[in-house]
């Protein structure tokens, strides 16, 4: 006996639940998540190891092929799952349409400070 | 067409003002308030790399404002708040895969969310002072 299903093929085909595109963000946010872990101890980690070291032994460790890539990907995790965060946040507090464009501000911020970081990054790592 | 409506005084749900506080509903807020702190210090992050990029002297300059007593408290603020959204959010991941539900472990995991994120933050400012000390 095969089970009825109430849905129809339309909805099953295109997958996605009462929770619409709600539910891409709530996975992307925990993957952004788990992907940020290891990039912010190694951060943390770094950070306390260079406690008081000066200018050019930082631009030394960070023009290190490793530190780059780590660096590069700590700020793209880092912005990807913040903009997540802070969208919940601004959907939950602001409202009408002051909602829209604090959402539209906070994701034009949220690209311009990781291409900012990674731009930074890459000039130090490739000496410009 | 306009009707006459007296507001009247309903009795309204306990809310916010009247709750005691509790280590659930304050860790529960409190991660989203790391988050939004945590996206305020990735600010000082983009402009710690931009001056390292544009040159020693800016570097020195922002140095001088990280190493000043504002500036250190703020970083101790921003260590405890990193440690604090890290824990936390892996206690969440933790419960994403429908595990420690119950309400002692959703406690036990709550003080250990509390208690090692204050440990992790003594240690590190531990070891990096001690390696200040060192070079």
């Amino acid at each position: 006996m095969t089970r009825y299903r109430i849905q129809t093929p339309l909805g099953r085909a295109v997958g996605l639940g009462s929770a619409k595109s709600g539910f891409g963000h709530w996975w992307t946010e925990r993957i952004t998540a788990i992907a940020l872990v290891l990039p912010a101890i190694w951060f943390a980690a770094s950070l306390i190891a260079h406690t008081g070291t000066d200018y050019e032994t930082f631009i030394h460790w960070l023009a290190k092929p490793i530190n780059t890539v780590m660096m590069v990907l700590l700020l793209v995790t880092l912005f990807w799952h913040a903009a997540l965060g802070l969208q919940v946040v601004i959907e939950d507090y602001v409202h009408s349409v002051a909602k829209i464009w604090a959402l539209i501000v906070m994701r034009f911020a949220c690209f311009a400070l990781a291409a900012v970081g990674i731009i930074a990054t890459l000039r130090i790592a490739l000496g410009a | 067409m306009e009707r006459m409506t007296t507001k009247r005084a309903r009795p309204l749900s306990p809310n916010i003002q009247i709750y005691r506080p509790q280590l659930t509903s304050v860790l529960s807020i409190a991660n989203r308030i790391t988050g939004v702190a945590l996206s305020v210090f990735a600010v000082v992050l983009v402009i710690w790399l931009a001056a390292a990029a544009s040159g020693p002297a800016a570097y020195s300059q922002l140095q001088t404002i990280i190493g000043s007593w504002p500036g250190q408290i703020l970083f101790l603020i921003a260590t405890f708040v990193f440690f604090l959204h890290l824990c936390g959010g892996i206690r969440h991941l933790v419960w994403d895969s429908v595990r420690a539900f119950e309400l002692k472990q959703i406690y036990a995991s709550g003080w250990a969310v509390v208690l090692l994120s204050a440990a992790l933050t003594v240690i590190s400012w531990l070891l990096s002072l001690l390696i200040a000390g060192h070079s």
